[in-house]
């Protein structure tokens, strides 16, 4: 006993002080640049927008964003830093300058826009409250669900926003509210309801969690506005600038067509939004604080939105999200990004 | 006429035997026959349920969530096994784990001559224990130094981090709680005032508040460009709660000494470090063994809350798996937990099988063999 205590008795106490100094406030694209990496911050999990591997390689819609700036700004997709953040501490970190971007799934809402030093870029996808039903109730659009039994989650804005909807259209329905998210699901799955409703983007990784996905099919509705998008600091136009318009260029590359796979073809293109976009005309690069091959590089490394929407969360992916308002406007979606000139 | 013994006559069946144990013991009467009928269904009926999911029903082999995906489908153990080494290291760099398991390999070197009462030497391990150790662990872990590459404390996870947290957690807790203690029961009005404030006040707010305090507020109180490391952060916030937690238990063992014992300590003319160090702490840590395992054990499992701060934790980890859609499935959520219980698990029982054997240990000899018969 007496060693023992003794040895209780000999401790000392260890406190590790991992205190990094850093550099006094500057220009975001100096810091990334010379640190030679972009600290991004993401989702801990979300599949489909960002989550790791089992070998601990990240990947996403989100994340593509990530690598994109990186390409843009550092010239490689791999110089990035993930930075797993929860929704509670995701605006503060961002603020605390421990992060350059937050790509996030983060909604876009006028609050958050003004009132926390946070600016948003645009949007990298339309989300919206959706729902799941069985394909055997042979029901293809919302407005087919009168009557039906809804199961939800109590306390969120889905349930209000069910509320208004069925409301606007005249129709009649039952909801059977839960507590937690599992639960509705539970119920669902059990026949107690025919739909369950949540955030679109939501319902498609929920459906591979039942036992038989193929059964089951989100309908094409989207009941409400749900703008996911970047955002960074307000204090620096220049780093709002570039991200906003990695964007841009990413959307503009699939409307000119320009790709991965033929983006060294490209190159050699006449088409004057093509030159434009890839640097063979103008100075636009240099004019957002980058190099004229920016968007070059970004294609070259991530491909276009098309591509990054369909290898993360489109029919590329297991979870398979349709396109929908995420379409170029071309195309019947509302994706539209100001020209490259 | 010899009278020679007769060879005993074996016991009747009724009486011996296992059918007689089973009267005995379980159908000895109409309502224990009853409780055993139920109770045997239950067992069976967790039984069935556990062995049907684990094993008849499991998944064994798989590539992705695919091949889990079906009515009925039991544990998904390709899951768990693709996701091993991310759940025991995080995302430390492959090439770098070795680094890990060398700090293993030192914690063990050490703690085991100091938790194996047999092993001579304790000053020594002790002194290693908390005074080298850390050094050469954080030097490890975290490199930079020596031609080691820098791993950030963002890519540690899993078990890794559980194991850092909980240990830096109890290291430090320890000392700072015994302080506490001491303090609280000091007649020095101010340290007595500021050991009561700390304590109340921790005890006050639950951990999930500070850690939040530690990763929202604090990083915009710092001065511009300054930040400290997240894991930093909620490390020297554990350590701070658990301390408090601690100086309460300590502070029963205190006040269970017998005021003899002060007093006796006073008559030998020992100082205050003397009378506590030697007399009075032995004692009172030896009686608050129950308690002081049972704060580490909480400890140990509070770790997992850091993952409402974004650290990846053992479970934190598991639950990151999760929304990897590779492995989506209706059978993987049950298995990722399973499994991050099973661990936790492996770790407490250890802790409190090992508070056992010490309190054994340490019963004074009056109470030994009743401490031993209870516990063997």
């Amino acid at each position: 006993m007496k060693h023992l205590a003794r040895g209780v008795f000999w401790v000392a106490a260890m406190m590790v002080a991992g205190a990094g100094v850093v550099e006094a406030q500057q220009k975001t694209l100096d810091t990334v640049k010379a640190r030679g990496q972009l600290v991004c911050g993401v989702n801990v999990g979300l599949a489909g927008f960002s989550a790791a591997d089992d070998k601990g390689v990240w990947s996403g819609l989100d994340v593509a964003y990530c690598k994109a700036i990186a390409a843009a700004v550092l010239g490689d997709a791999g110089k990035v830093r993930y930075v797993a953040t929860t929704t509670k501490e995701r605006f503060t970190a961002l603020q605390s300058r421990e992060l350059d971007v937050l790509a996030r799934n983060t909604t876009w809402t006028l609050q958050r826009d003004s009132q926390q030093g946070l600016a948003f870029v645009g949007v990298n996808y339309y989300d919206g409250q959706g729902f799941i039903v069985k394909k055997s109730a042979g029901v293809k659009t919302g407005k087919e669900l009168s009557g039906a039994t809804v199961c939800v989650q109590t306390g969120t804005t889905t349930e209000l926003n069910l509320a208004d909807f069925f409301r606007s259209n005249n129709l009649q329905y039952k909801t059977l509210v839960f507590d937690k998210a599992d639960e509705a699901l539970k119920a669902y799955q059990a026949d107690r309801c025919d739909s369950y409703t949540t955030d679109a983007s939501g319902l498609y990784s929920v459906r591979l969690q039942m036992a038989k996905p193929d059964e089951h099919m989100v309908l094409p509705d989207v009941i409400s506005k749900e703008p996911l998008g970047p955002v960074v600091r307000q204090d620096d136009f220049q780093w709002f600038t570039i991200v906003k318009w990695v964007h841009f260029a990413l959307i503009n590359a699939e409307e000119a067509g320009v790709t991965q796979a033929n983006v060294d073809q490209m190159l050699t293109s006449t088409v004057p939004d093509i030159k434009r976009l890839l640097g063979k005309e103008g100075d636009f690069g240099k004019g957002i604080g980058l190099d004229n091959e920016w968007a070059y590089r970004m294609i070259k490394q991530v491909g276009n939105y098309a591509e990054v929407f369909e290898r993360n969360v489109g029919a590329g992916s297991r979870i398979k999200i349709d396109r929908g308002l995420n379409k170029l406007w071309s195309k019947g979606g509302i994706q539209y990004a100001p020209p490259i000139r | 006429m010899t009278a020679s013994a007769r060879p005993l006559t074996p016991p009747p069946t009724t009486a011996n035997g296992p059918w007689a144990w089973l009267r005995a013991n379980l159908f000895s009467s109409i309502g224990n026959t009853i409780l055993t009928v139920i109770a045997g269904w239950i067992v069976y009926q967790v039984a069935h349920g556990v062995i049907g999911w684990a094993f008849v029903n499991a998944t064994f082999e798989g590539e992705d969530g695919g091949a889990c995906t079906r009515e009925n489908a039991g544990a998904c153990w390709p899951f768990v096994s693709a996701w091993f080494g991310q759940f025991m290291y995080g995302r430390y760099p492959d090439a770098e784990r070795w680094r890990v398991n060398l700090t293993y390999a030192l914690a063990l070197a050490g703690l085991v001559p100091l938790m194996v009462p047999r092993i001579p030497g304790k000053l020594w391990s002790s002194l290693y224990v908390l005074g080298v150790f850390p050094i050469l662990a954080t030097i490890l872990l975290a490199g930079g130094v020596f031609g080691l590459p820098d791993v950030p404390t963002d890519s540690w996870g899993g078990l890794l981090v559980t194991l850092v947290i909980s240990s830096v957690g109890i290291a430090a807790a320890f000392p700072i709680g015994i302080l506490l203690a001491l303090g609280r029961r000091s007649e020095m009005p101010i340290v007595r005032w500021a050991s009561v404030g700390f304590i109340e006040f921790v005890r006050g707010v639950p951990l999930i508040t500070v850690l939040f305090m530690s990763s929202v507020m604090l990083p915009l109180f710092l001065p511009n460009g300054w930040t400290i490391d997240k894991l930093v952060r909620a490390l020297i916030m554990v350590a701070l709660f658990s301390a408090a937690y601690l100086a309460e238990v300590i502070r029963g063992g205190l006040q269970a000494i017998p005021r003899g014992q002060f007093e006796a300590a006073d008559a030998l003319g020992l100082s205050y470090p003397h009378k506590m160090g030697l007399i009075i702490l032995p004692q009172a840590l030896k009686l608050v063994i129950p308690g002081i395992v049972n704060t580490l054990i909480g400890l140990f499992k509070d770790t997992s809350l850091v993952l409402i701060i974004g650290i990846f934790d053992l479970l934190g980890m598991v639950q990151a798996a999760l929304s990897a859609q590779r492995w989506l499935s209706p059978a993987t959520p049950m298995t990722g937990y399973v499994f991050a219980g099973f661990v936790f698990w492996i770790f407490c029982f250890g802790m409190s099988r090992y508070s056992l054997m010490l309190e054994r240990r340490l019963a004074p000899g009056g109470q030994r063999t009743i401490a031993k018969a209870a516990y063997d």
